[in-house]
């Protein structure tokens, strides 16, 4: 039976998203027919099974940060057609449609906003937008943002959902893999933290290059992260893969990640590690720190 | 035919002469241009990759550090080879390699040639990202020039992955693309036979490249090919890849590295 399964959901927000007009959605994983209120309230996860729904730049940010604390950078930024290329239809013309339908000019949304009491540079991609490909318009806001966390000193969260390079736009797109981890690197020399969140889908040249390159590494439960595609590896191998390949779980057992986050603890989590990786005098986690140290026993004299 | 179809048809041709099963690879170039070639081996985590290889060699009176995708030349080799698509461990020698170059002060002449990395269970499960992401930070900001020339086809992130460098050289009938046409036709077309299509799209071939002002130098092969004179390929590849060093060598480390960092920043800015 064919039903089209719905993988986005929209949470309130100051800018509709690719939201969906019918009154009751399918979870594609339990097949569970879902209450749109109730599954907003639960920030887009399945209240049967817990299955994750894609998000939209904007839900997500207004699902991350303090109400108002964003600051958008380079919306105006939009890809071009350099190359002249057309597939089934003109790279132009894709881009005009994505840009239609999401209401955003590219791929990724960056600004500064407030998360926990800290300020930080958060970039966020979307799948919606041509499977949240990286061109050369998206690496240069991703770019400007990584510049930016390193220039004002403040932590970077980059929320990655991407299928990879964005193949209409040719070598351009590929070199901006090397362009972000430069990046990333002088951001790492300057010990600016650096947390990635990968959401499904994460795959292809996005995993190569910033997406893997934090200093922390979450994964949103059961999304789909990995380097080739599942297909791409069975044509060239013929290899049975294994239950759960690629997914957030498989790569937490692998060591490649840190931590696999439910959407829900989110920002518990990253309020834990902002305290910890970029403490201010400001942020909630030191001043409870120094409360109990005035409580404590008497330090012992310590010399510098 | 139209002109369309004429063009997509020479821009094949270019294809199928990068992958010509004859042409000089990897190390056909490494012992005709340099002496003394020792190849190290083995990423100290997990294995050795025959498809990278690499170790140090003399250029005139330097010590250089070879690295370089091979791809094999009979079916056993072949096989051992890979077909040239590296696991994790490829990549992670490189980046040993890279460490060790950075701290003898070799400078690094890295040679491109594969169609991607593996697309393997195995790689996925030992990072094969991970590994590719590690290098693009450690080649970006290595303090040793760094030379890159592609000799056949250069395969999206699995070529980039020993690919960044200061200076981008490529053989006259060499590709690099951000995927390989039948992948891309594959992906785009959802039929793999628009491949000669995807090839003329992708603006792969080593002209396009330079026309990009992505490729410095587009390094002139012998009539009809590399594979017909492997000695002049080479001839032409040694004085290319001599005369780049020598600049390269006049730069302050600072400068240099600052250089390698804009030349990347440059793409595709907006400002």
């Amino acid at each position: 039976m064919f039903r089209p399964k719905t993988r986005y959901v929209a949470l309130p927000s100051p800018r509709a998203g690719v939201g969906e007009e019918i009154d009751r959605l399918i979870c594609p994983k339990c097949d569970t027919s879902l209450e749109p209120a109730r599954l907003t309230a639960a920030l887009g996860v399945c209240y049967r099974c817990g299955y994750h729904f894609r998000l939209r730049a904007p839900e997500r940010i207004a699902m991350l940060v303090e109400p108002g604390s964003f600051r958008e950078e380079d919306q105006a930024i939009t890809a071009t057609d350099v190359l002249g290329f057309t597939d089934s239809q003109p790279y132009a013309k894709r881009i005009e449609q994505s840009r239609a339908t999401t209401g955003a000019n590219e791929a990724v949304t960056w600004g500064e906003a407030t998360l926990a009491g800290h300020r930080l540079v958060l970039v966020v991609l979307d799948f919606a937008f041509m499977g949240g490909s990286m061109g050369a318009a998206t690496g240069e806001k991703i770019t400007n943002g990584i510049e930016r966390a390193g220039q004002s000193r403040l932590p970077l969260l980059i929320v990655s959902a991407s299928g990879g390079a964005r193949m209409q736009e040719g070598m351009l797109a590929l070199m901006q893999l090397a362009k972000t981890s430069a990046a990333l690197g002088r951001l790492a020399a300057a010990g600016v933290p650096y947390i990635s969140l990968l959401t499904d889908p994460t795959m292809g040249g996005v995993t190569a290059s910033f997406a893997s390159l934090g200093d922390v590494i979450i994964a949103e439960p059961g999304a789909m992260i990995g380097f080739a595609g599942a297909r791409v590896i069975q044509q060239a191998t013929y290899e049975t893969l294994p239950d759960g390949f690629q997914t957030a779980e498989f790569l937490l057992a692998h060591g490649m990640i840190d931590l696999v986050v439910p959407r829900q603890e989110l920002p518990a989590v990253l309020r834990q590690l902002l305290d910890l990786y970029a403490p201010t005098a400001a942020a909630p986690g030191l001043q409870l720190q120094r409360q109990a140290k005035k409580t404590a026993a008497p330090a012992p004299a310590v010399t510098r | 035919m139209s002109d369309n179809g004429s063009v997509a048809a020479a821009t094949w041709e270019q294809v199928e002469l990068a992958r010509h099963p004859d042409r000089p690879y990897a190390l056909d170039y490494v012992h005709a241009i340099f002496s003394n070639f020792l190849e190290l081996h083995g990423d100290r985590v997990f294995g050795d990759d025959h498809a990278i290889i690499g170790g140090p060699a003399s250029f005139d009176s330097r010590t250089i550090m070879v690295i370089a995708q091979q791809k094999g030349r009979s079916t056993s080799e072949r096989a051992m080879r890979n077909f040239g698509m590296a696991n994790p461990e490829g990549y992670r020698k490189a980046l040993r390699l890279v460490r060790q170059a950075e701290r003898f002060k070799f400078p690094i002449v890295a040679f491109v040639d594969t169609s991607g990395a593996f697309p393997g269970a195995g790689a996925e499960e030992r990072g094969i990202a991970w590994a590719i992401a590690e290098n693009l930070v450690a080649l970006s900001a290595a303090r040793v020039p760094i030379l890159t020339l592609v000799i056949g086809e250069g395969g999206s992130g699995g070529a980039l992955g020993i690919g960044v460098g200061d200076r981008l050289l490529m053989m006259e009938h060499s590709i690099y693309s951000v995927a390989m046409p039948e992948a891309c036709a594959s992906i785009l077309w959802r039929d793999i036979a628009r491949k000669v299509e995807a090839a003329e799209a992708l603006k792969l071939t080593a002209a396009d490249l330079k026309r990009l002002g992505l490729a410095d130098e587009i390094i002139p092969e012998p009539p009809g090919g590399a594979q017909n004179d492997y000695g002049q390929a080479a001839d032409a590849a040694g004085a290319a890849l001599r005369r780049h060093l020598k600049s390269l060598e006049a730069i302050a480390t600072d400068r240099l590295v600052e250089e390698r960092y804009q030349r990347y920043r440059r793409i595709g800015a907006t400002s």
